[in-house]
């Protein structure tokens, strides 16, 4: 028998869970990152999953594309952290706090 | 049959004065304004000597109606506006255009160096507009707009020279006086409509209110009395609300003629004339308005005798005169009542009009102390003044005796009237001849008492302005003969014409003798008050001062017309001060802008708490994001 | 009850996986943080060719653990990284721990007992999941997509190279 559709997706939602914890838990941008880059491979995982239990290959088409928009922000965040570092001299998420009332 | 739509052109042409006034004249010259305005009034004046020609020959008790238009209806209520021309107000009509006309005429020359002229006569044509309707009239409400707008036209005229303060404050004071007066003859107005709607009678026309005069208990014609006539003792400067009129003189002297003396002022004593239906059912409102009244003519007459302004003598004299006219009422002799309405417009608008030519002469004196000598420069304003002197004073053969007289009468005989009410009336007229005299004494005989520059100026005025003295004077003469008394010649053709309108009430026969024996009485009262003005003023002129010195507080009292005008400011317009006040800070202050302000704060308040939310730090936003997908999840979990 | 190959696999990979994101989250330094989502990132790989993905698994190892890990060790290195000093408060961890614990419990009880997978349509395809299908997919049913994605990366690639620029030098 082989393993039902419903406990990859079961296992993408606690990998989800776990990098949700991990963005609001850690001050550490960077790290954050990397819990965010988590959550993304969690949904990676499920559309796959359903992809398959369709027999359809949007889903993998879709996972593509995220993967390719994940390598672009990855960039892009990566930059803008190395910028604001040169400013500020820290990685701490609770002192980057300019932007509130 | 005569169309009665001529009556509305009585009205319409000081319109068309107005509109020309208002918008045509200020690009033509000043010349152009001081033609029209006189010319319509004297329009409005011809039309009426024809509608009242009309009248004559209509039978007793007839009238000329020019119906309008519909103004109100609604429901039950149909009020048309219209015109009604019968005895009562044809008299009034001619006397408020003639002698109006007149009026017109001196301002010209009055006003001939004024800049501001045509407003001038816009103000006064918009007057002659509002008495016309107040007068002609046929319903309570149509009188009402007429009474309102001639209050308007009081204020905009007295304070006319508006740069100065004080003309200011004296038109705002005429204003708001009338005010509360009008605010107690509205609600007379009221309850009588309410009253008669009750019993199915709806309406605000004075023909349809007499017609159903039986409906109206005595005890409503004694509410309704006493309330339209706060009304009157407001708009015709009785006691209590008489305070405005003295001030009033500020503002040129025909306004004070035509408005304070001849018209205006007479409106309150024309309003208890047309009502005296409802007046008849209600002895005790008579006899207030008779005890007011008498009261107000001694009262008035007593301050006049020590004021030194030409012009504020003439105005307490115009007050007491106007208590006679309303003692007349109040004994139900409202005929006589309008007699001597007719003949105070005559004497009363002359002396106004003569005080004015003096003025005018005196290049704006009015302090009768730095007046005197006139007499040889200025002849024609002097005989004029003389004569009119005499009709006030009650002279016999003037018109004024005539009809004071016959009101002192009435005031004795009259079931209305009492022995006291008469005493009165003889003792104010006994100080108004002496104060009259004192007038035409200082201002005219003995030496001049001005600076050398006013004196050597002083001229007589100009055709335009003595004319109409002319006029007057001679009216003053021969105007009371129309109302002889009952013996002699013809009678008095004057209470016959108006007995449809106005009957006479309270009449009883009376013996020649007691007639004769109250008329040598008045006589002797008016010889009296004349000869001690001669002895004070000609003959011995240091009399009065010894007398103001030796008794200081009546003469002060006197002076200072009894502090009313203090007495009142402290109460009734410091009260209202006090209560605007208190009424801004505990309503306007504390609960309204409380209120507002609270409701800002509040908002302030919750907005500083929410506003914790942004702490700026992503991870307790994503901690918030969390928690909304556990939620949204949980509820797909549910379901 | 017997168990196929399959399902051992699956439960050990996912099992490793687990651990390793946990490792993500909680290591106090970056780069062995970085380095245990390269595992998790290998297990999810391999969970993909359990699913008949093989291109995409090639393109997971390929790009994401070996391109993307790689960039963010690079910057990881280039700030020189040490432990996370800070801790924050108490408090705070337990909120969080236990809302993800909650979340975690929600969607895995959701997956396991409420959801019904959608009924497939057709037989599979034998070329489920391969290079040529994947292609096919991508230059016909959603070649736009693919265009605009190539401009995104193009975008993306200047928009670094700015942000990442030193400011004074031109």
């Amino acid at each position: 028998m082989t393993v039902p559709v419903q406990y990859y997706l079961a296992l993408a939602g606690m990998l989800f869970a776990i990098g949700a914890v991990g963005v609001a838990l850690r001050r550490n941008v960077i790290v954050m990152f990397m819990s965010i880059e988590l959550m993304l491979n969690a949904a990676n995982l499920a559309f796959v999953a359903i992809a398959r239990s369709l027999h359809s290959m949007d889903g993998q088409v879709i996972v593509f594309f995220v993967m390719t928009v994940a390598a672009a922000e990855a960039a892009v965040g990566l930059a803008i952290i190395l910028a604001s570092f040169r400013n500020r001299t820290t990685l701490d998420a609770a002192q980057l706090t300019s932007l509130k009332w | 049959m005569v169309n009665t739509a001529l009556l509305r052109w009585i009205i319409l042409c000081p319109l068309v004065g107005v509109l020309f006034h208002a918008f045509v004249a200020p690009r033509l010259s000043r010349r152009s304004s001081s033609l029209v305005g006189p010319a319509m009034v004297g329009a409005a004046f011809a039309i009426a000597l024809v509608a009242f020609k009309h009248l004559w020959g209509l039978e007793e008790g007839g009238a000329l109606v020019d119906r309008m238009f519909s103004w109100i209806a609604v429901g039950h209520v149909q009020v048309a506006a219209g015109l009604r021309f019968d005895a009562l107000s044809g008299v009034m009509t001619l006397i408020v255009t003639g002698v109006g006309f007149l009026i017109h005429v001196y301002s010209t020359g009055y006003m001939e160096h004024d800049e501001d002229s045509v407003r001038f006569f816009l103000y006064l044509n918009l007057f002659m507009l509002a008495m016309l309707l107040l007068v002609l009239g046929d319903s309570i409400l149509l009188f009402f707009v007429g009474w309102e707008g001639v209050g308007l036209c009081s204020y905009l005229l007295i304070g006319f020279w508006y740069e100065k303060n004080e003309n200011a404050d004296a038109g705002k004071k005429a204003f708001i006086v009338n005010r509360i007066g009008d605010a107690g003859f509205l609600l007379g107005v009221m309850l009588l409509f309410w009253s008669l709607g009750a019993k199915g009678v709806w309406t605000l026309d004075f023909a349809e209110f007499r017609a159903h005069s039986d409906a109206i208990s005595p005890a409503l014609a004694t509410a309704v009395g006493l309330l339209l006539f706060v009304g009157a003792t407001g708009k015709s400067a009785q006691i209590p609300l008489y305070v405005w009129l003295p001030d009033a003189m500020a503002g040129p002297t025909p306004v004070s003629a035509l408005i304070h003396a001849a018209t205006m002022v007479t409106a309150g004593v024309y309003m208890i004339a047309r009502m005296s239906f409802l007046y008849a059912l209600s002895p005790t409102a008579l006899h207030v308005v008779a005890a007011i009244g008498a009261t107000t003519a001694l009262f008035a007459a007593t301050i006049g005798l020590v004021q030194n302004d030409i012009k504020k003598v003439l105005a307490y004299s115009t007050v007491s005169q106007l208590g006679y006219m309303f003692l007349a009422m109040g004994v139900g002799a409202y005929a006589v009542g309008i007699f001597h309405l007719m003949t105070h417009a005559f004497f009363k608008g002359l002396l106004f009009l003569g005080a004015g030519s003096v003025i005018h002469g005196m290049g704006g004196e009015q302090d009768i102390r730095k007046m005197g000598g006139l007499r040889a420069k200025m002849p024609i304003t002097f005989w004029t003044f003389a004569i009119a002197c005499c009709a006030i004073s009650g002279v016999p053969l003037f018109s004024g005796f005539f009809s004071k007289d016959a009101i002192l009468f009435q005031a004795f005989a009259s079931e209305y009237g009492h022995p006291a009410l008469w005493a009165i009336g003889v003792f104010a007229a006994m100080l108004t001849a002496f104060y009259m005299f004192r007038l035409l004494f200082l201002t005219f005989f003995g030496e001049c008492r001005a600076d050398h520059h006013t004196a050597e100026h002083a001229h007589e005025s100009p055709p335009a302005m003595t004319l109409p003295l002319a006029v007057l004077a001679v009216l003053s003469i021969v105007g009371g003969y129309v109302g002889l008394p009952d013996r002699w010649l013809w009678g008095d053709r004057f209470s016959e014409f108006l007995a449809p309108v106005l009957p006479v009430q309270g009449h009883e026969q009376h013996s020649a003798g007691l007639e004769t024996a109250l008329m040598a009485v008045s006589i002797l009262a008016a010889a009296a008050g004349i000869a001690l003005a001669y002895l004070f003023y000609v003959r011995s002129p240091e009399i009065p001062g010894r007398l103001s010195a030796r008794f200081r507080g009546a003469y002060d009292a006197l002076l200072n017309k009894y502090w009313v005008d203090e007495l009142y400011g402290a109460t009734a317009v410091g009260g209202t001060f006090w209560l605007a006040d208190a009424l801004w800070r505990f309503v306007d202050v504390t609960i309204i802008d409380g209120t507002v302000n609270g409701i800002g704060r509040v908002i302030q308040l919750q907005s500083s708490l929410w506003r914790r939310l942004q702490t700026g730090n992503v991870q307790h936003y994503a901690l918030t994001f969390l928690g909304g997908v556990i939620l949204v999840i949980g509820y797909f979990l549910l379901h | 009850m017997t168990m196929g190959i399959a399902q051992i696999v699956f439960f050990l990979i996912g099992a490793v996986a687990i651990v390793s994101a946990f490792g993500v989250i909680l290591h106090p330094h970056p780069v062995y943080s970085a380095l245990s989502l390269v595992v998790t990132l290998f297990q999810i790989a391999v969970l993909f060719i359990l699913l008949d993905a093989e291109m995409v698994a090639f393109l997971q190892l390929l790009v994401y653990a070996g391109a993307i890990m790689v960039l963010f060790l690079f910057v990881i290195m280039l700030l020189n990284v040490g432990r996370d000093p800070e801790v924050a408060p108490l408090g705070w961890k337990l909120t969080v721990l236990g809302a993800g614990g909650v979340l975690g419990a929600e969607l895995a009880g959701f997956f396991l007992h409420h959801f019904a997978p959608p009924a497939a349509v057709g037989a599979i395809d034998p070329e489920f999941g391969s290079v040529t299908s994947l292609a096919h997919a991508l230059f016909t049913d959603h070649a736009l997509s693919f265009e605009i994605t190539s401009v995104l990366l193009l975008v993306a690639m200047v928009g670094a190279v700015v942000l990442a620029r030193r400011g004074t030098d031109s």
